[in-house]
């Protein structure tokens, strides 16, 4: 029988963003079903551009920076945008693939992906800002899947 | 060894090499070889364990100067 995964996004940070599209894709090419529930900031990644996705060193002492860098400086106009920028060409040096290109991975693997419905109201979301593809749903849409998986996370 | 699809995924780390290893598959028929080289170091228990969850066949894997090869045999 088909294994199952369901994983809920939650997150809307670069950083974050990389597990759900990474897991989601991986497990589809083992032949899991998947499904992804994107509520609150991970509904970014369901965005048609993904620009606003960024990461912050702000707050966050684990993040490798080529020098130390005080919060207070990183509090400056454009460091999470450079932050965002220096990270994304690291990753492209790495043969790490953006974010765009395993988000299609994951939809040609027939991974779905559910926009929380509640959270796309609250945020005043339009549908037309999203890709195509995708379902609208709410808690009770989630766990008829993750009822049913075989792996359930929470990122 | 005779192979039937070769894969260039070096350069490409995880889980890129798998994701082009599961397309690369869908092409070939039961029983054919496909060739994979890699630069990813961690797909080497990757490849062990995308095969033992799949049950296609992991043939060869090996490591010459920093490249990895691997014959992965499409199962029937």
């Amino acid at each position: 029988m088909t294994k199952k995964l369901a994983i809920i996004a939650s997150k809307g940070t670069l950083d974050w963003a990389y597990p759900p599209f990474i897991l989601a894709s991986t497990a589809a090419a083992l032949d899991y079903e998947v499904q992804i529930f994107f509520t609150f900031y991970g509904l970014t990644l369901l965005k048609i551009s993904l620009d606003d996705v960024k990461v912050s060193p702000l707050g966050n002492p684990a993040m490798p920076m080529p020098v130390p860098m005080p919060n207070l400086l990183q509090i400056l106009p454009g460091m999470e945008s450079m932050a965002t920028m220096m990270m994304k060409q690291k990753m492209q040096g790495k043969g790490i693939a953006s974010l765009e290109e395993l988000r299609s991975l994951c939809l040609e693997a027939d991974v779905k992906m559910v926009a929380c419905q509640m959270t796309v109201d609250l945020f005043d979301f339009k549908k037309e800002d999203f890709i195509e593809g995708i379902e609208y749903g709410g808690a009770a849409t989630f766990f008829e899947f993750a009822g049913e998986a075989d792996v359930s996370l929470f990122i | 060894m005779d192979f039937d699809k070769e894969l260039d995924a070096r350069g490409l780390n995880c889980p890129l090499p798998i994701l082009r290893v599961k397309k690369a598959l869908a092409e070939l028929s039961g029983g054919q070889v496909l060739k994979v080289l890699a630069t990813d170091s961690g797909a080497v228990k990757d490849f062990q364990a995308f095969c033992r969850q799949t049950g296609h066949e992991l043939l060869e894997s090996s490591e010459l100067g920093g490249e990895f090869l691997f014959l992965i045999k499409k199962k029937a």
